[in-house]
């Protein structure tokens, strides 16, 4: 955007945030919020420490895993459900149930099922990230132009073919959406998962800082996640970019 | 080209590429076609002509094996049809192209679900692309073309795949009033030179009239064949001047009479 004239950089929003932050710490309003220039230089010390770098990577392989699993079940399961009446009204209940239920709730239930583990913490990411890219895709393929339908069937297209050459890329504007939105979920679901089921990775940082009082440490860690999820949504921002020219035009 | 036939009659069952025997569809309660009986004589050019809702896309969609009717049956070469298959090829109002593929993989996709190799099918779409006019824009987006171009690009397709049956649902609706009488005229010459049997559905007289070896004249409620006609001694005229000879004008006005009680 420009303000009289000048063109302001992206996200200088965050600037002026930034700098009211610094302002009430430097008030000493609240034991809780330390100053940014404090939690900044807080940062560069964490990153170093061993503690976070293994927090990090066991948050990174939790993450990673259930975005995967949640893309590679979530968008084919979404395509069937767009293509397919019988399988839509089978599933959509559950997808609308599961996409506004607390998951936090369920945890527990997962504990239980899948132990305290890893696999647990990869489900829950799974669970908080899936839904919302199901119907996503489901929605994608269900706005699809007919005549490409006709069209691949004319030249006879095998299902696959059409699943692959056609649904999939009509619909991946939408596809996008809905990883982009899944995975920003999915951040959430991986530090709930590693708080609730075992105290590891950046769960396991927030629990300590936070039990010791260490304020700056605390929003170090949270501006690391903070900064992560942004980088990856707008990563997939860029690539929705990157097909928005046919999004209008099926 | 074949000559035209001088006068209505049947041609001989060798000629006829593509027959539809008693085709009946309905959609639930409506009732599309009912009983319908036509053929199509190979290397011709046959408009099928009615107001909306007599069912002429949806013979069309038949013909193609897209849709399947309730009862009757569909004969290409002497075949019975029960799906797509490739003697047919589809040419869609909509155009039909991937927004998200070049002009060259668009013309090429209809080989390319064939399994033809790619360099193989890329040298057969440049051709095409090249015979409608296209040469130079094999890398461009559908988006970045005109209606006009965008349907050359379905075109190039539809012919690329070497089909003996050219199915075409209203092509040139959606293009301009200058680019549809260019269409028009390449149609001609279209007919002529590739030794194909095309099946033209569309709304317009004019059109029907100017294109056409044989006219379909379709009406509705129950749909049926009402009249065929045949535009005989327009097809040995310059494309100049078919639109101010007298058969034209008297075929367009005689198919107007026919038509207008059936227009809301």
């Amino acid at each position: 955007m420009t303000l009289y004239g000048y063109r302001l950089p992206a996200m200088s929003s965050l600037i002026l945030w930034g700098l009211l932050w610094e302002a009430i710490g430097q008030m000493e309003v609240s034991f809780f919020v330390p100053p940014l220039s404090e939690v900044i230089v807080t940062l560069f010390e964490v990153v170093q420490t061993s503690a976070f770098q293994k927090a990090l990577w066991e948050t990174a392989y939790a993450f990673l895993a259930g975005v995967f699993f949640s893309i590679v079940i979530g968008i084919p399961t979404g395509i069937l459900m767009g293509k397919n009446r019988l399988i839509d009204e089978l599933l959509l209940p559950w997808v609308n149930i599961f996409l506004s239920v607390p998951l936090t709730a369920l945890v527990p239930v997962l504990m239980v099922l899948f132990g305290f583990g890893m696999t647990s913490i990869i489900i829950t990411t799974t669970l908080f990230a899936i839904w919302i890219i199901i119907l996503n895709a489901r929605v994608g393929v269900m706005q699809i132009n007919r005549s490409l339908v006709d069209m691949a069937r004319s030249f006879g297209a095998s299902p696959w073919d059409a699943f692959v050459k056609i649904y999939f890329w009509a619909a991946l504007p939408e596809i996008l959406g809905g990883v982009r939105i899944g995975i920003i979920r999915a951040v959430k679901g991986v530090i709930i998962g590693q708080l609730l089921i075992s105290i590891v990775g950046f769960g396991a940082l927030f629990e300590l800082y936070s039990n010791n009082f260490l304020m700056s440490h605390f929003w170090a860690v949270l501006l690391v996640l903070f900064a992560l999820a942004f980088s990856i949504s707008e990563l997939l921002a860029m690539l929705e970019r990157r097909v928005a020219y046919y999004a209008a035009k099926r | 080209m074949a000559m035209p036939q001088t006068k209505p009659a049947p041609v001989a069952t060798t000629d006829i590429a593509v027959s539809a025997r008693s085709v009946s569809k309905t959609y639930g309660e409506t009732e599309a076609l009912r009983d319908m009986t036509i053929e199509f004589p190979r290397g011709q050019l046959t408009s099928l002509l009615g107001p909306s809702g007599c069912g002429k896309t949806t013979l069309l969609k038949i013909i193609a094996g897209l849709l399947e009717p309730n009862s009757g049956t569909i004969e290409v070469n002497g075949k019975p049809v029960t799906g797509p298959g490739e003697d047919r090829a589809f040419v869609f109002q909509d155009f039909a192209l991937l927004p998200w593929a070049s002009v060259m993989r668009n013309v090429a996709f209809g080989l390319e679900l064939r399994g033809v190799a790619k360099s193989e099918r890329e040298a057969i779409a440049a051709k095409y692309i090249a015979d409608v006019g296209l040469k130079g824009f094999e890398k461009s987006f559908p988006h970045e073309l005109s209606g006009g171009m965008r349907q050359r690009v379905g075109l190039a397709r539809a012919l690329s795949v070497n089909a003996d049956v050219l199915l075409m649902d209203e092509p040139f609706s959606a293009v301009d009033e200058q680019t549809r009488r260019k269409f028009q005229e390449d149609l001609l010459s279209l007919v002529q030179n590739e030794n194909k049997t095309f099946i033209f559905v569309t709304h317009s007289i004019e059109e029907a009239v100017y294109v056409s070896d044989q006219i379909a004249l379709l009406l509705p409620r129950p749909s049926r064949v009402s009249e065929i006609i045949r535009p005989s001694g327009l097809r040995m005229k310059d494309v100049d001047n078919i639109r101010r000879d007298p058969e034209y004008l008297d075929t367009v006005d005689r198919i107007w009479a026919l038509l207008r009680s059936y227009v809301e």
